[in-house]
């Protein structure tokens, strides 16, 4: 009986122990360290390859893919969008760029296109497969031309949750790599409101969170410090996912 | 020989307390994890119910960490302790491989499998028998210490791999090997249970078999008995 106490005692204190080093600040910048060795060791481990996220055949794309976060926008400007099949949505591009952009769909389907069927993992530990369609990022920021100063790419969205809208970010290194692309279609048909239409991020070796829907633009910066709460996406500011969504 | 050798390396010593205190984080803020999406599936993808092999229970605050349900949390500490894992079992093995500990006291004969020679072993666990001259670790330990070591922990890495889709772009044939992303998801889920059934039965056979002594050899080194 004394023994069983003794380790419920330790176990408690071993999880009090947990918290308390979770709350510190040493703890996050080990978390944030060990962040960039993942990140580090995924780049590393191509050996200077392009890394490509496995891509499949159309035949095993999935039933029905699930949609998550918000799977739909509640504001008057986004219905009547909507309601006119997005012809007068505009996609932006601003920031450091020498050309600003604000391209229609049909500007952005007149582009390269790359189609690619890909695997989506949530954060949460479910995957789905589907088949997308839409012009590179590194494509469109040809077009806008972008200033040496820049360092990250920040996708804003037409959706909000309970703290603001939603945003997220990537670095150069994911902005120009050949997957990353602004998909409009899904599976051979208009993006649905589900899944982010008119136009959402693939970014196909990071988890769900970062594949931002419902973008309205992309802004050029060189630090995300001044971008929401300065952690590079809205989950990332208001939850504490990690940035770099690779793991 | 003025110098006895110890019964266990400083290399194995280090590596086990620091694999233990790996081990129950990563398991507990694993389990943190599988409460943010409770169903399992093989093959590529997976979300609905109907997809799922096995509905996984909810873990309880005791069990995870944090206790408090934080999907963001669990992962920090799983992501942080999975390096100190991974890099100090690599250690471990380069180690061992170096001192002889892999080659001396794990590695079995085909002659230790004739089923004669098992059940001599089965008989003398069961009665408590835990004495063995010869070598260090009789054949039922060499078998499961080398399963653990060889097969269960690399798989734990290799899954836990497979599931980081970062590491699917620098690595993609760890998921053709695996049989894709959901079967190594369920594949880290079913290994990690293997682990905690393992340290029950080594816990258990530590306590039948001189609790103390066996402590202090792991921390101190203690004699070899074998050896001397």
């Amino acid at each position: 009986m004394q023994r069983r106490n003794l380790l419920a005692a330790m176990a408690a204190a071993f999880l009090t122990g947990c918290s308390k080093i979770g709350e510190s600040a040493w703890f996050g910048a080990l978390v944030d360290g060990a962040e960039s060795w993942h990140r580090g060791l995924h780049r590393g481990l191509g050996f200077g390859r392009i890394q490509m996220a496995p891509e499949f055949d159309r035949s095993e794309v999935s039933p029905f893919f699930r949609g998550n976060g918000n799977t739909e926008v509640d504001s008057d400007d986004y219905r009547a969008h909507l309601a006119n099949g997005f012809t007068d949505w505009r996609f932006t591009v601003t920031g450091l760029v020498d050309n600003p952009l604000a391209l229609s769909l049909a500007e952005m389907k007149a582009l390269r296109q790359r189609t690619q069927v890909t695997r989506h993992d949530c954060v949460e530990g479910w995957s789905a497969i589907a088949e997308w369609t839409g012009p590179q990022l590194s494509e469109i920021l040809a077009l806008a031309g972008v200033q040496p100063g820049a360092r990250y790419v920040v996708f804003r969205c037409a959706d909000s949750f309970r703290q603001g809208p939603y945003y997220e970010s990537c670095d150069m290194d994911d902005a120009l790599h050949p997957q990353t692309i602004l998909a409009h279609t899904m599976n051979g048909a208009d993006l649905p409101e589900l899944n982010g239409a008119p136009l959402r991020l693939r970014i196909e070796r990071q988890l769900g969170y970062k594949h931002a829907k419902y973008l309205t633009g992309i802004e050029l910066v060189t630090s995300l410090d001044d971008i929401g709460l300065g952690q590079g996406g809205y989950w990332e500011d208001h939850v504490g996912y990690q940035w770099y969504a690779g793991i | 020989m003025a110098t006895q050798r110890k019964r266990h390396a400083l290399s194995t010593r280090m590596w086990h307390w620091i694999n233990l205190v790996s081990l129950v984080i990563l398991f507990m803020s694993g389990l943190g994890i599988s409460n943010a999406h409770r169903r399992l599936y093989w093959g590529d993808w997976g979300f609905d119910k109907a997809d799922a092999w096995l509905h996984v229970p909810f873990f309880p605050g005791w069990m995870t960490i944090p206790s408090t349900y934080s999907l963001a949390q669990s992962r920090d500490w799983h992501v942080l302790f999975a390096l100190v894992f991974a890099f100090s079992l690599a250690a471990f093995m380069l180690a061992s491989v170096l001192n002889g500990h892999f080659r001396r006291d794990l590695t079995t004969r085909l002659a230790d499998y004739r089923p004669a020679h098992v059940w001599a072993d089965i008989r003398a666990h069961l009665k408590l028998k835990f004495e063995h001259a010869g070598s260090k670790f009789n054949f039922l330990q060499k078998v499961a210490y080398a399963k653990v070591i060889f097969i269960l922990l690399p798989l734990m890495i290799f899954t836990g791999m497979a599931i980081s889709p970062g590491m699917n772009a620098a690595f993609p044939w760890l998921l053709d090997l695996l049989g894709g992303r959901q079967s190594a998801r369920s594949i880290h889920f079913l290994c990690a249970w293997a682990l905690v059934i393992f340290m029950i039965g080594h816990v258990l056979l530590v306590l039948l078999s001189g609790p103390l002594k066996q402590m202090r050899a792991m921390i101190t080194g203690g004699a070899d008995d074998a050896a001397a």
